[in-house]
């Protein structure tokens, strides 16, 4: 039996870890931008770490549900209510048929995950049913959920009352912090620019959302002067157009970063300065507009390092709630 | 040429063939990549070939991004010494050039343009050296294009076009991007031309549309059933001007789900096609319309 859904939030979208493959043919990975957010909210709920649940971005949405079920909301800080009543985030929790799960303001973080027991069960499309909106692909029909839908979900044996322990749960810093490994056209800027990127305070633009998150307020970037290739176009930030990595950081123009997230365009002209590190992509996901952000420059070795903490500690949830 | 390599982060290594473009850089990315889907290294999830250069992403707890380094400079070793022929297919895709659509939404962003009193055909046309919008149309449609690499969105094909480096075509991208372009709209931008696969914001000059669907997610067209995504790197398209009525008739067959595209196999031979292009070019179109 069905969810059926009352208000969508701002943008909430199907989720799970997404869409490997096919990357080379423009269609990226998708899934949910905070992946650890996600795992959790299904652990909670006895699903497996890669089931379908929803992602709410800045307000959450209003559900209806027409059966009993398990419930786990994590990610962002909006208090989950059922029929008004407040429940504990990061924690699984039981709705009855007829009951309604809404949420309060968003106090911190930008994303909350909603996992059902059983997951949402909409059909899989090139093997994940995360909603890719530009390419018409997996959630419903291909779009954010609307009102009026009605969610499947499939079957599943949660139970209420288990919780992820506090230490466990993922945050942002404010300022943020976010690691970056400098590659890819790194040399186009000169060493000035190369400092400032680090040095600087930046800030989350308006402009952030899964295919990328935009920043403001550092120093212009200033390019290594070059004959243009051809084929590369004319302006000093353009390259020949190439395939972009999922957290690399391109330049237009020298003025406002890019960071590609999971739904990225695969490729296209501007250069890249480096790449944020796999550990701190899920941060990214919890970062809201305005939000004071600085790079630090890392190396590999502290790149795998962070990698594997981060693999540690879901290692403690996994252990936590079993 | 000697690969320029950069890890993007800890899951991607990214690898610069040229700087420039050219049909031999291209034809050593796709050398390399398929030596790399061939080679299936552990761990490897994806392989993305672009025009100049590749990148290559994969699971850094399988294999060190060190370790990736190292088989992927070996396998550069391989490719050079590799024959510089490619299996494909040449596909014609007819075009509505000066279609009221683009047009209409050429007009809408005209203050976002370099030209702001002319269509884009007609600045492509001008800064190209072309006499009128027609001749250039002629030279667009003339020689086939490779699709150099797919993507920016799903199924979007850059393309690369068949002719030595002073025939190519040039223009500069839109001052600033549009917010709106017509599905299937034929782009232009640097030494590319690109079908936009859905509609959405772009910054490539606009110079007609086709009826062809290249991307169909409910894979209802007959020849996108097999796969959402038409075209891949490597295959070979021949644009054909067409008129409103051969547009609407198109269009007519899509909607009935019948329409096809003429296709033909071929092998494409980088050492033939430098010994002289427009009799190679002549060969290609033969096989191409021999049925």
């Amino acid at each position: 039996m069905p969810i059926k859904v009352v208000s969508q939030g701002l943008v909430t979208t199907i989720q799970d870890l997404g869409r490997p493959g096919y990357y080379h043919l423009g269609i990226p990975i998708s899934g949910a931008m905070d992946r650890y957010a996600m795992r959790c909210a299904n652990m909670l709920v006895g699903n497996d770490e890669g089931a379908a649940g929803l992602e709410a971005v800045f307000i959450g949405p209003e559900l209806e549900f027409t059966e009993d079920a398990v419930v786990a909301v994590t990610g962002a800080d909006m208090a989950p209510r059922i029929d008004g009543e407040i429940r504990e985030p990061w924690s699984s929790f039981q709705v009855k048929a007829g009951q309604r799960l809404s949420f309060d303001y968003l106090k911190g973080g930008a994303r909350a995950y909603i996992a059902v027991s059983g997951g949402i069960d909409v059909p899989i499309m090139l093997g994940s049913r995360s909603t890719y909106v530009i390419g018409s692909l997996g959630g419903v029909d291909g779009k954010p959920i609307a009102p009026g839908d009605a969610l499947p979900i499939g079957q599943g044996a949660g139970k209420a009352g288990r919780s992820v322990p506090e230490r466990l749960r993922r945050v942002p810093g404010n300022p943020a912090e976010l690691r970056v490994i400098p590659g890819l056209y790194w040399h186009r800027i000169v060493e000035e620019s190369q400092r400032s990127f680090f040095e600087d305070t930046w800030k989350v633009a308006p402009e952030c959302d899964r295919m990328g998150y935009r920043f403001r307020e550092g120093s212009a970037l200033e390019f290594v002067q070059r004959e243009q290739p051809f084929g590369a176009g004319s302006d000093p930030s353009n390259i020949t157009d190439a395939c972009y990595p999922y957290g690399s950081i391109q330049v237009p123009g020298g003025t406002e970063p890019i960071i590609l997230h999971r739904d990225a365009v695969s490729g296209g002209g501007y250069f890249m300065l480096g790449t944020v590190i796999s550990a701190d992509m899920d941060l990214i996901g919890q970062m809201q507009p305005h939000t004071p952000t600085h790079f630090v420059q890392v190396d590999m070795d502290t790149a795998l390092q962070a990698r594997h903490d981060r693999q540690a500690m879901l290692a403690q949830v996994r252990e936590a709630l079993s | 040429m000697a690969n320029r390599y950069s890890h993007g982060g800890d899951e991607h290594i990214f690898v610069e063939v040229d700087e420039a473009m050219s049909l031999d850089a291209f034809f050593k990315s796709i050398a390399i990549t398929n030596a790399v889907r061939e080679a299936k290294i552990d761990g490897v999830t994806e392989i993305c070939p672009a025009n100049a250069s590749f990148q290559i992403k994969f699971d850094p707890d399988r294999i060190k991004p060190d370790d990736m380094l190292a088989e992927l400079k070996q396998l550069e070793a391989a490719a050079d010494k590799a024959e510089s022929t490619m299996k494909t297919r040449i596909v014609e895709m007819p075009v509505y050039y000066k279609d009221p659509w683009t047009h209409e939404t050429l007009m809408r962003f005209r203050e976002r343009h370099q030209d702001p009193n002319g269509t884009d055909l007609e600045y492509a046309a001008r800064i190209n050296g072309y006499a009128t919008v027609d001749d250039f149309i002629a030279a667009h449609s003339g020689a086939p294009w490779f699709v150099s690499m797919v993507g920016f969105v799903a199924g979007l094909p850059f393309l690369y076009q068949t002719v030595g480096r002073d025939k190519q075509i040039q223009v500069p991208k839109y001052v600033r991007p549009r917010t709106d372009t017509p599905k299937q709209t034929v782009g232009y931008g640097g030494c590319f031309s690109c079908v936009y696969s859905v509609r959405g914001a772009g910054g490539y000059q606009m110079f007609g549309i086709t009826p062809m669907p290249i991307y169909d997610p409910t894979q209802q067209q007959p020849h996108l059933r097999d796969f959402l995504v038409f075209f891949s790197p490597g295959d070979l398209v021949k644009f054909a001007p067409i008129d409103r009525e051969t547009y609407d008739g198109i269009l007519g067959e899509v909607e009935a789900r019948r329409w096809m595209p003429r296709v033909a196999e071929l092998t494409f031979s980088l050492d033939a096609f430098n010994a002289d292009h427009d009799a190679y070019n002549a060969k290609m179109l033969e096989a191409l319309y021999a049925n």
